[in-house]
């Protein structure tokens, strides 16, 4: 199910959730993002796309407000990233699932909606949203890299943030379960939360109603999957997506 | 573990020195030993924990990310020290307790003032490991810490040899070292049986220390990085 993209909302004059202006990072003494517009509305789902390294990362934490910016500028919700009123408007799930290895799920997740001033019946209700509710009370070091990714999202999730930047959500899970959290996804875009979305996997770019695809630190293209699927001639994203990289080296090659 | 090995060291120290003679009118060597200890023991173990502790935060990446929440750096400096000193006044409790009542430990002045005196040095341990934890980028570095800062303060601070008789230039460094003022006041409340306006001195710069530590751990938290 596809929801509206951004750049349907945004001719019609609805103002973009998060704005970015020509944002440029620099890690490591090496540029990882080129100069980098877009702008994203609200209750969009945005597919965020490519190759390892490429800089979906380092863009997540620069809308996040964890990434020291080179230059341009981010905002979010009309105030600059990272601002202390964004906090608990903006919900990040890092890459790795950062979770205390210590706790048991059920005190992770009520420790993240603490810090959020939310109580124990949204952490209840977040671990029962990503299925958990039977492991509650098993202890982190003790799960499978499945698992500890959706404990990770759940501590995303319990603060209900109008913003959600989910830096590969869905990696380890099988499919029923993938399935599942796509619904609550579109679910949640439609009670009006923008997702910013990074993955590897081409299939789930159908779930989304935006795609950036990204390259070597620059924004490949902005499109949308029936549009992609028209430019490239394929069927299936990756193929487009293949594609779509196969014409930008040749672009740069010659 | 951290609540019992301390009351254990003393009590293996009393039965070190259970043999040994003690010049008559001058204080036994237990009783130097465990004054010294139930000071020493809050700073060393609090350090270790707390820069472990927050080391472990800074590389599995929970640091950064409750930093997106809205917590406040304080308030998390804060949450840090409250339950570090709790657990060390835990620690101090029993080793108290034990010093006095069981192995016979006795000092001139008032029992809760070498209390206060371990607590504050607790707070000062925890203060500096926040600190040190930013210059360690793993466990085995935040360890090797200990040495490097806790162990010249304890041995410039007078333990093996007074500071009277060391050389002028290390009687130097040893003044800005906050151990000396905690094993001085720690002297003091063995050696008078009212508290000395040395004995508040120390225990002020001990305190001071401690909050200067973390208010330059504060800036150590930071929410943006590279």
């Amino acid at each position: 199910m596809m929801t509206s993209s951004s750049g349907e909302l945004l001719r019609r004059g609805v103002q973009p959730v998060i704005s970015v202006d020509h944002l440029r990072v620099i890690r490591n003494k090496r540029p990882a993002i080129h100069d980098l517009s877009v702008q994203i509305a609200r209750g969009t789902i945005t597919g965020l796309l490519g190759p390892s390294g490429c800089g979906k990362t380092t863009l997540m934490r620069s809308i996040v407000g964890t990434q020291i910016i080179t230059s341009g500028g981010v905002t979010v919700l009309g105030q600059p990233a990272g601002s202390a009123h964004l906090r608990r408007r903006v919900g990040y799930m890092p890459q790795d699932p950062t979770i205390y290895d210590d706790l048991r799920i059920v005190d992770n997740v009520r420790y993240f909606a603490s810090l959020y001033g939310m109580d124990a019946s949204a952490a209840n209700a977040a671990i029962d949203a990503v299925g958990l509710q039977d492991h509650r009370s098993a202890y982190s070091a003790n799960l499978s890299g499945g698992q500890r990714t959706r404990v990770s999202l759940a501590c995303a999730m319990v603060c209900r943030p109008e913003v959600l930047i989910l830096d590969e959500p869905t990696v380890g899970l099988d499919p029923v379960l993938r399935a599942d959290l796509w619904q609550q996804f579109d679910a949640l875009a439609r009670a009006g939360t923008t997702l910013l979305v990074s993955s590897h996997v081409m299939d789930e770019a159908d779930h989304c109603g935006d795609l950036l695809l990204m390259r070597e630190g620059h924004l490949v293209a902005h499109t949308t999957p029936s549009q992609l699927r028209e430019d490239t001639g394929c069927r299936s994203l990756e193929d487009a997506f293949l594609s779509i990289i196969r014409r930008s080296t040749e672009r740069i090659a010659g | 573990m951290m609540l019992v090995v301390p009351s254990l060291i003393i009590t293996l120290m009393y039965f070190m020195f259970q043999h040994v003679p003690s010049r008559p009118g001058a204080p036994s060597g237990f009783n130097n030993a465990c004054l010294i200890l139930l000071g020493v023991f809050p700073l060393l173990v609090m350090f270790l924990i707390t820069s472990i502790t927050m080391q472990r935060e800074r590389a599995s990446g929970t640091l950064e990310r409750i930093l997106t929440t809205p917590l406040r750096r304080l308030d998390l400096l804060a949450a840090y020290g409250t339950a570090f000193s709790i657990a060390a006044t835990a620690q101090a409790t029993l080793a108290c307790i034990v010093s006095f009542w069981l192995l016979g430990f006795d000092t001139a002045g008032s029992p809760v003032w070498v209390f206060v005196i371990a607590i504050a040095n607790a707070v000062l341990g925890v203060g500096l490991g926040l600190l040190c934890s930013a210059f360690a980028r793993t466990e085995f570095q935040a360890v090797q810490f200990m040495p490097l800062v806790i162990a010249p303060q304890l041995l410039l601070a007078g333990i093996i040899v007074p500071r009277a008789v060391m050389p002028e230039w290390l009687q130097w460094i040893s003044n800005v070292m906050p151990a000396s003022y905690a094993l001085e006041a720690l002297q003091q409340v063995g050696a008078h049986t009212q508290l000395t306006e040395i004995a508040i001195r120390d225990i002020v710069v001990v305190i001071s220390c401690a909050i200067i530590a973390l208010c330059l751990a504060a800036g150590t938290l930071r929410r943006r990085t590279p």
